[in-house]
């Protein structure tokens, strides 16, 4: 990869990435960050990747491990976001809910 | 047998990069939160399915059955766990994410050329294990196995100075051998300087370490990307350290700390909340 297109590539994500959080509500801090701590679980094509290369048992043993570890954050990750936004719409799910029943 | 030419394996994880960027933005309102983190999830989804399809992977069969176990480990644990328990568990799952950036940068040792390359490797495994262990101790601290209280000593300082220093010169040994045994000793220091950053933290404020650590697993995560030649690994682990880095400090100030005074508070003395 030619360095400077990899600069260029790493300077606008670091501005999106300011940028996108930038107005999040302070009851969003803990979905947030359990939002993004899911997305870096995309770790795990790199594990792929790297499992998918490995022709000696012991690195593939190793690289192996990786593989779980990273599914574990990513899988784990995103479920777990969605239980807690899930807290977030209870008044108004179970009113929706109410309204319903009385149809 | 590589279906997807490297020109549709791009395109395809563009799209799972835009994927991230509106995860992140959806997960700052309130109303978009939901529907953000299930479009995080299927460009993630989109992105695994890409890496099979776009570069030649053997033993697919021990890979699929790893990502099983990895599912079958997590999920049932995400979907049962005390609303409490929230916290240490998403500690848990950014420590294990900095674990496997670690590994896999270090598996990727041999195969990387030139001094950058290098570095790429030396700081990925560094920041990972600094996660990993950091993020354990936090677990420990947020379920009462290890005292919430800082836990500091004499001299502590001096050790964590003397351990970065040792830390900086096997990542040149790293980088100008590529041997495997300086990878294990960097390895290893990265698990102390992570235990030692997070033990003299205070219990009230584990929660915005947890964020810092998110942060550094995100920087890990894009290292690899340049380990591997990577550009989505590159893109979501870059977003990940951005956002992670305003979202510490946001948590911070809505708290009315700053992140140093609560990193470094115990080391001068003037404790964090216990």
């Amino acid at each position: 990869m030619n360095p400077v297109t990899l600069l260029t590539v790493v300077v606008l994500a670091v501005f999106v990435g300011f940028e996108v959080v930038s107005k999040v509500s302070s009851t969003l801090h803990t979905p947030l960050m359990s939002g993004a701590n899911a997305i870096h679980g995309i770790i795990l094509i790199g594990a792929i990747t790297v499992a998918g290369q490995s022709l000696n048992p012991g690195l593939l043993m190793l690289a192996l491990i990786a593989v779980v570890l990273a599914t574990a954050n990513l899988v784990g990750g995103f479920v777990v976001t969605d239980r807690m936004l899930k807290m977030f719409a209870p008044r108004k799910q179970a009113g929706a809910d109410a309204r319903d029943e009385t149809k | 047998m590589s279906l997807l030419s490297p020109e549709w394996t791009g395109l395809l994880y563009l799209v799972a990069a835009v994927c991230f960027i509106l995860a992140l933005r959806g997960l700052s309102s309130p109303k978009t939160a939901r529907r953000g983190n299930l479009i995080g999830a299927g460009g993630a989804l989109l992105a695994v399915i890409t890496v099979f399809l776009s570069s030649r992977i053997e033993n697919i069969p021990a890979i699929l059955v790893a990502v099983a176990v990895g599912s079958a480990i997590a999920a049932p644990i995400s979907r049962r766990v005390e609303m409490t328990q929230m916290p240490q568990l998403v500690a848990l799952f950014n420590g294990v994410g900095g674990g496997a950036a670690a590994l896999v940068a270090m598996l990727e040792l041999g195969n990387s050329d030139g001094p950058w390359a290098k570095v790429a490797v030396v700081f990925t495994m560094l920041v990972g294990a600094v996660s990993f262990s950091g993020s354990a101790v936090t677990v420990g601290k947020l379920q009462g196995l290890i005292s919430s209280r800082p836990l500091v000593f004499p001299g502590l300082a001096l050790v964590m100075g003397g351990i970065v220093l040792v830390a900086l010169v096997a990542g040149g040994f790293v980088v100008a051998t590529g041997a495997a045994l300086w990878a294990v000793i960097l390895l290893v220091i990265g698990l102390i300087v992570g235990a030692l950053l997070v033990l003299p933290v205070g219990g009230a404020d584990v929660p915005i370490v947890i964020s810092l650590l998110n942060a550094f697993t995100g920087l890990a995560v894009a290292a690899s990307g340049i380990v591997l030649g990577n550009l989505l690994l590159v893109v979501a682990g870059t977003l990940v350290g951005a956002s992670g880095t305003i979202l510490t400090r946001a948590m911070a100030s809505a708290m009315g700390r700053g992140v140093s005074g609560i990193l470094f508070g115990a080391f001068k003395g003037g404790s964090t909340a216990g």
